[in-house]
């Protein structure tokens, strides 16, 4: 029924708030190990189809396939998230009150989250050695004890990307990842992401064509909730279609921005 | 646990269970004596310190507000002044077998519900499954439904509000009004002996120490960090892989359990038993406990429950027009000013010293350069 | 003109033809009175009684205060009726009068006289005559209130003399409210005294009139064995009328006092909902500042009725006003002083206003004393709209629910008709973007929690007509007008008043069945059941989750 190669698999998807559809008979499919990006002007229904697969928002018609045949429509967020799929907000989502390393240490897979589990469990061997990992690889190792809301606004947002990693999750979801940083910043999260993407996949929402650019290797333009057109990032950029609605737009989506 | 704190609980329940409890029954000539009236007001306030640590570990640690554990203190009071009753059997006033207020309001057999708290163990049993059962079946479907911060507060004081009018119901069968009183015996001690009062506040004096430990195991544990994390951001904890719901769900219970103990020590302690301790004033009073002394700090819950009441014992007889200007004075006080209670001042102003001193010790060239101190995010 | 009409009926009613004026029986009559024989005065009184005269229902009236008097003239002995007296010299003299047209005979020495004093046995037999009398009286009376409590009066007693005074008053009256209760009455009266044909008519009649009164007398023949067959029918086939006509009113009165209730609440959760969607306060304080609004209904009410007691009804006009501003005016002294430094912290709002809650409530207790203190109601609050037989709808209530829709529809009109309320939404949605574009934030938080607060402070001054004003008065309904707010979901007006409409009516609707405790019990379930389906209430806005 899907195809073995994907990861995962929307079908005729259709939500909506309070009557506005927010993704309308929405069909879309991503390979493993793939690195996707999805562009689209405001209100194309980016984050809810973040929402869609990390078990948020709950379509009224269509089908949800995570990997070979897990449907994740009736699953809650934590149990998806068990299946191995990690979410990345688009504000920064740490937890101000712990430290930099009990933040990871609290993302990582384990057997059971459920609050016996926690009560009782030593720590796991070989524990401490991937959350230093983790830190290093998003560049924090030296900041471990401190609480998580010293951190600056671009270290928040890959202490946020380090704890999903910590999930070892086979798919990764990120929105708008930088937001808010600077050039500096950027590029390095822009490789951060690839290499993530080595051995995972990444669903990467994102409105900086410059970032865009630099990450992409296939690019989907979502508009009005159902997908525009897909493909390499040059020739998303060239079509029509795509400059009409998407540039077009930007304008507006501007002024709306607050 | 760091040997510095196993030590200070170590003097800390010496003091409580051993030091007090002798001093009372050191000869009243003593110097070092402490009075049975003293000594009944201190194991009240440990009664409610054990109440005052479940709040915390509830909105100290996982940053909900219940203003509503009024009612599990109560139903654990409730459960032991039964009991109570009917131990005093035929030596009441009316000489029935009935407790008197159902003489008085004409019932002519003890209704079913009643009969099994003839029974102490029963009695014991109920005090924790009680308010845990209610707990769980509120909090599943409060927690659940994604019911949450002032929603659930406003839920809780409606929850408060409710058992309240219902315990004052003489047709619940529950002494309405007056509520439970005139207690005799406690498993066939007299409770006008001193020596029984006494050995009711070693009893309780234990059991705070013990849900102190429970309680500090709790925090220590992942889970937690957990409920800290479930402060911070719900969202994230359930996007970790956990469900909030459910760790909200355990530590409502067991902090109702706590209160339902609380509930259970505070009966015989002080005689009676009545809706009073159940509705909104008294739940939101408690919470005020636990903001004066210190929230996200067992020991501040504690010690605020121990200050605040023992003012109130205070004002309450020498100023008592007073004491709710005091109350209402120490909401907007602690909330505008200290935000993390006497215990957070007191932490603070210790970071400031140990700083100042690590200052100095740097610029006499030794110390390695610290970071920036956190600074205080909101709490929720 | 009016008036003298009414007089010439009240004439024509009392006056009867002036043929047995002075009957034989009645001169008999008066001489027994004269005689000191308990059982004659008592026959006498009852024969002078019965004539339903009004001149001699005066002479009773006359003899009840003592002013009958008997002089003997010869052998003849004459009962007269004393008027003034006044002294010359020594002897005490006194007017007197004949006793029935009251003829003045002169000015006599008091001692020529001996007073007939009516002893309690007398009075008692004359009670019932001056009263029928005045009942009937009554029934010409420029007031239709009184006009229909006389019917009423009469109705009760049945007294099958009244038949006819009450058909003539049928004939005469004006007012539809007073002649249904007048047919009423005549119902009544022939059902008790009527032949078997008019008891069935009046039976059915009493039927038709939904008479509630006539149900016992109704029952008693339905229940007859000695009536016929077709008066018990008649009775039973009223009754079953009357039954159903008593679940109508029963379930308009319900809806009523739902809607009464709802409106209350509405009023109540308005300012709280006001605070709490624009604001996202938790305003605890909010009964209290209600209780300030009543207080100062209270002080209102005690200026007019110290200083200018001719204007008394019209305190209540200015009360609200002022209600509405000491309030606010507490209000946006608890905003700017305190509550401003906790802006996106709600739980610890709840507890800073919970903490002034208690202050405010424990500084009205030490002013105005801990007991509850007396606020009456303008005359034009008290009666009632008489909607159907059997439903009066009281004043005070329909002008609370009228009060709770001007505030909804002012509070729209401010929201989105008015720059303030521009501002206000702008700040609500946006604070950063609109301090940038000029609205200064803070003017609006002061702004909006007044409005709030004042809001607060006019239920406060609503809740004066229908309930207790008391120290505790806000707590009373704090807990209510939250599920309101939260049932309602934030942000929405039309959630709050959806949700007040829901709980005000829900409770009122069980609240029979149940009683008002478990009826609260059971809101609290409903409303929790209700939030599994919708967390955030009845109108939250729902979207995707850009923010965590």
């Amino acid at each position: 029924m899907t195809s073995t190669g994907s990861i995962i698999y929307l079908e005729d998807v259709t939500v909506s708030y309070d009557g506005f559809k927010a993704l309308s008979r929405l069909n879309f499919y991503m390979d493993r190990r793939e690195l996707r990006v999805v562009i689209g002007p405001n209100g194309a229904g980016k984050t809810t189809l973040l929402d869609v697969i990390s078990g948020r928002a709950k379509p009224e018609h269509g089908r949800v396939i995570f990997g070979d045949h897990t449907d994740l429509i009736p699953l809650a967020e934590n149990d998806v998230v068990g299946l191995g799929i990690g979410r990345k907000f688009q504000t920064p989502s740490v937890f101000v009150n712990l430290s930099v390393w009990d933040n990871v240490e609290l993302s990582l897979k384990r057997a059971s989250k459920g609050v016996f589990a926690a009560l009782l469990e030593r720590d796991a061997a070989g524990e401490r050695e991937r959350i230093a990992a983790t830190l290093s690889t998003v560049g924090l190792g030296g900041k471990a004890s401190l609480p998580a809301g010293v951190l600056s606004h671009g270290e928040k947002q890959w202490l946020e990307i380090g704890m999903v990693m910590a999930q070892d999750p086979e798919l990764l979801l990120v929105d708008e990842p930088v937001a808010g940083m600077t050039d500096e910043e950027t590029a390095r999260t822009g490789e951060l992401l690839e290499s993530i993407a080595v051995d995972r996949s990444v669903l990467v929402i994102e409105h900086d064509m410059e970032f865009v650019r630099q990450i992409a290797r296939k690019v989907t333009v979502l508009h009005q909730g159902t997908v525009l057109c897909e493909g390499p990032v040059e020739q998303v950029q060239s079509d029509p279609r795509v400059l009409e609605v998407y540039l077009g737009r930007r304008r507006e989506t501007a002024d709306a921005h607050g | 646990m760091p040997r510095r704190e196993a030590a200070a609980i170590a003097v800390a329940t010496l003091l409580l269970v051993v030091v007090l409890p002798v001093c009372n029954a050191l000869p009243a000539s003593s110097p070092l004596h402490l009075s049975d009236f003293r000594l009944n007001l201190f194991g009240k306030f440990l009664a409610y310190a054990i109440l005052a640590l479940g709040l915390d570990l509830l909105w100290g640690y996982a940053g909900v507000l219940s203003l509503g554990h009024g009612v599990f203190f109560g139903l654990g009071a409730y459960a032991m002044g039964m009991h109570l009753m009917l131990e005093i059997g035929s030596k009441s006033v009316y000489q029935s077998a009935l407790p008197d207020f159902m003489v008085w309001n004409q019932v002519k057999e003890l209704p079913l519900f009643w009969k099994p708290f003839y029974s102490g163990a029963f009695t014991l049993a109920a005090v924790v499954l009680v308010p845990g059962l209610f707990a769980l079946a509120f909090g599943f479907l409060a927690f659940r439904s994604r019911i949450r911060g002032v929603y659930f507060s406003i839920i809780t004081q409606a929850l408060a509000l409710s058992a309240w009018l219902v315990f004052n119901r003489n047709e619940m069968r529950l002494g309405g009004t007056n509520g439970l009183a005139d207690f005799k015996t406690i498993f066939g001690f007299p409770l006008n002996q001193p020596s029984t009062q006494r050995g009711l506040y070693v009893v309780t004096a234990v059991t705070l120490v013990v849900a102190y430990l429970a309680c500090r195991r709790i925090t220590g544990s992942r889970a937690g960090k957990v409920l800290v994390a479930i402060r911070d951001s719900e969202t994230r904890v359930l996007f970790s892989g956990y469900s909030p719901a459910r760790y909200k769900l355990f530590v409502f219970v067991v902090s109702a359990v706590l209160a339902g103990i609380a509930g259970a020590l505070y009966a015989p302690q002080v005689g009676i038993v009545t809706p009073a301790k159940i509705g909104v004033l008294p739940s939101i009073e408690m919470v005020v406990w636990v903001a004066a002394g210190g929230r996200g700090t067992l020991v501040g819950a504690v010690g605020g429950a121990f200050g605040v009441n023992w003012m109130q014992s205070w004002l309450t007889t020498s100023y008592p027009d007073v004491w709710l200007l005091f109350l209402g004075g120490l909401f907007m006080g602690v909330v505008l000013f200290f935000p993390d209670g006497v215990a957070g001042a007191i932490a603070r102003a210790a970071t400031r010293v140990s700083s100042l001193l690590r200052r100095s010790r740097e610029l006499s060239g030794t110390g390695h350069p610290r970071p920036e101190p956190a600074s205080r995010s909101p709490l929720p | 003109m009016k008036r003298l009409l009414l007089l010439l009926l009240v004439a024509w009613l009392a006056g009867p033809p002036a043929s047995h004026a002075q009957s034989p029986e009645a001169l008999k009559a008066l001489t027994g009175l004269a005689v000191d024989d308990g059982d004659k005065r008592e026959a006498a009184v009852n024969a002078l009684g019965t004539s339903r005269d009004p001149k001699w229902l005066a002479f009773l009236g006359a003899l009840r205060d003592g002013n009958v008097y008997a002089r003997t003239q010869g052998k003849t002995v004459e009962v007269v009726i004393g008027g003034a007296k006044s002294t010359r010299g020594d002897a005490e003299l006194i007017e007197i009068a004949s006793a029935y047209d009251r003829k003045p005979l002169g000015i006599v020495p008091v001692s020529s006289l001996t007073e007939i004093a009516a002893d309690r046995r007398l009075r008692i037999a004359i009670k019932p005559f001056l009263d029928a009398d005045e009942t009937r009286a009554q029934l010409a009376s420029p007031d239709a209130e009184t006009r229909r409590g006389a019917a009423v009066k009469l109705g009760h007693q049945a007294d099958a003399g009244a038949a006819a005074v009450v058909e003539a008053a049928i004939a005469r009256e004006p007012v539809e409210r007073v002649r249904h209760a007048l047919r009423e009455a005549l119902a009544l009266i022939r059902l008790a005294h009527g032949e078997a044909a008019v008891r069935i008519l009046a039976a059915q009649s009493l039927g038709t009139l939904h008479s509630f009164d006539a149900m016992p007398a109704l029952q008693t023949l339905a229940a007859d064995a000695g009536a016929s067959p077709a008066e018990r029918d008649a009775a039973r086939q009223a009754i079953r009328q009357i039954e159903r006509w008593s679940l109508l009113v029963r379930t308009v009165e319900t809806v009523f006092q739902g809607a009464s209730l709802a409106s209350i609440l509405l009023l109540m959760a308005l300012g709280l909902a006001i605070v709490f969607g624009l604001m996202g306060v938790i305003n605890m304080a909010h009964g209290e500042l209600m209780a300030l609004g009543a207080y100062s209904t209270f002080v209102v009410q005690n200026v007019f009725r110290a200083r200018w007691p001719e204007w008394f009804d019209a305190y209540f006009v200015v009360a609200l006003p002022v209600s509405f501003v000491v309030a606010a005016l507490v209000g946006v002294v608890l905003e700017r002083g305190v509550i401003r430094r906790l802006y996106g912290r709600p739980l610890e709002t709840l507890l800073l206003t919970w903490g002034a809650s208690l202050i405010i409530q424990q500084g009205l207790r030490l002013w105005f004393g801990a007991a509850n203190v007396d606020v009456s109601s303008p005359s034009w609050l008290s009666g009632g709209f008489a909607l159907m037989t059997g439903l009066t709808l009281p004043f005070n209530r329909l002008f609370i629910i009228a009060l709770a829709a001007v505030s909804v529809a002012g509070m729209y009109w401010l929201l989105f008709r008015t720059d303030r309320g521009l501002a206000i939404r702008a700040v609500t949605q946006n604070r950063g973007m609109s301090s940038c574009l000029g609205v200064r934030a803070g003017v609006v938080d002061a702004v909006t929690f007044g409005l709030g607060a004042g809001l607060a402070g006019l239920a406060g001054a609503a809740l004066t007509q229908v309930g207790n004003v008391g120290p505790s008065l806000g707590q009373n309904y704090i807990v209510d007008s939250f599920m309101v707010v939260v049932t309602g979901g934030v942000g929405k007006l039309a959630g709050t008043i959806l949700a007040a409409a829901g709980i005000g009516g829900l409770n009122k609707g069980i609240e029979p069945a149940l009683g008002a405790v478990f009826a609260k019990v059971a809101i609290l379930v409903a409303v929790m059941i209700f939030l599994q389906r919708r967390p955030a209430g009845l109108f939250a806005t729902r979207g995707r989750s850009a923010e965590a």
